[in-house]
């Protein structure tokens, strides 16, 4: 209900990841640009979508709602969802709502290519 | 410091510490405490379809602002819930990491004493997300903004039934029961501000997939364990 401040930056890593860099707010009114980036993320059918939140700023419990149905939409179509570029704060935030159960965290991208 | 570190502290406030356990502080009089000890569990952990349910009511006319109406909501939160139902807010208010204990009636003339935690709390919004041995596995957020000159206030709850019973129960009426809940909630909020209107309700099924891989959850299930005690009262009697 308030006004999208995100931005996503998509590009492609390796032949299997597709990499979503997440700037500014992420809330409930990011969800048209954050599902737009999936989409650009999986046009060639990665493995798996990474959001990189090394430029996130400010997430709220909005903000998590759409992870929990961007999540959703990754294993719908065989993909894992990865994330990086997590502070302390927001590593904090994935365990305690649980997140961090499905989206595997590394410490940045390179990691993440790395593990699949 | 890293950009994102500084910038920060915008919303650390307004996030619980994460807690392995919850742990309740006095219990209110007439409320039970089924939560202390349980983990809280997100809509990943749960076991039905996923759904995001979205109430929504105008307060046209009424001279409130979102952060005034937030406020207000956090305050009386009890108040605004439907008769036969009870909401034991923590003395020290919703505020983030704080554990409010709730009976809810659920047909057939029983009630479930379960729980909410405060996940998450600012000006215009808190959410609470539900612990083990609650019906739903998830999140409701109720939030608040400007739109088109007037207050709109919001209740959305992003969940899972936790268990193949729940999940039953809901294909069996809970999902209307579940609406008229909410709405009615939003209805007596709504009144608070003078304000006489009908909530908008919008159903999305997130995920059809059943998770069977946490159908275990039932060992957790409060209704489950009222139901037993129900059934096996006339055995005990006899003893």
């Amino acid at each position: 209900m308030t006004q999208d401040t995100a931005a996503m930056d998509v590009h492609v890593a390796g032949d299997a990841l597709g990499v979503i860099t997440v700037h500014g707010d992420v809330t409930a009114a990011s969800e048209d640009a954050l599902m737009d980036a999936y989409t650009r993320a999986s046009e060639d059918s990665p493995q798996a979508i990474l959001l990189d939140f090394s430029g996130l700023e400010y997430m709220n419990s909005g903000g998590i709602g759409l992870l929990v149905t961007l999540l959703v939409r990754a294993n719908r179509a065989k993909q894992r969802l990865l994330a990086c570029g997590l502070n302390d704060h927001y590593r904090q935030i994935f365990e305690l709502t649980r997140l961090d159960e499905a989206i595997s965290i590394y410490a940045d991208e390179a990691e993440a290519l790395a593990a699949l | 410091m890293s950009e994102q570190q500084q910038n920060t502290a915008r919303d650390e406030g307004n996030w619980a510490t994460p807690v392995d356990r919850l742990e309740v502080g006095d219990v209110p009089a007439g409320a039970l405490d089924t939560v202390g000890g349980k983990q809280v569990v997100s809509p990943i952990q749960g076991f039905g379809k996923m759904w995001q349910k979205t109430y929504r009511i105008s307060l046209a006319g009424a001279d409130v602002t979102p952060a005034e109406l937030i406020q207000t909501w956090k305050d009386e939160f009890p108040s605004f819930w439907p008769k036969g139902s009870q909401f034991h807010a923590p003395l020290t208010g919703i505020a983030p990491g704080e554990v409010a204990l709730l009976q809810a009636s659920v047909g057939g003339g029983m009630k479930l004493s379960t729980g909410v935690f405060v996940l998450y709390a600012d000006e215009e919004s808190f959410t609470f997300m539900t612990p083990q041995g609650h019906m739903f596995a998830g999140w409701i957020t109720f939030s608040a903004a400007e739109e088109d000159g007037a207050t709109v206030a919001q209740c959305q709850v992003l969940m899972r039934a936790q268990d193949p019973l729940t999940e039953v129960g809901l294909v069996l009426g809970g999902h209307r029961k579940e609406d008229r809940f909410w709405q009615d909630t939003m209805r007596a909020l709504a009144a608070r501000f003078g304000v006489e209107a009908e909530p908008e309700t919008s159903v999305v099924c997130v995920d059809k997939k059943r998770q069977w891989g946490r159908a275990g959850n039932v060992r957790h299930s409060s209704a489950f364990r009222s139901s037993v005690h129900t059934a096996t009262a006339p055995l005990r009697k006899h003893k």
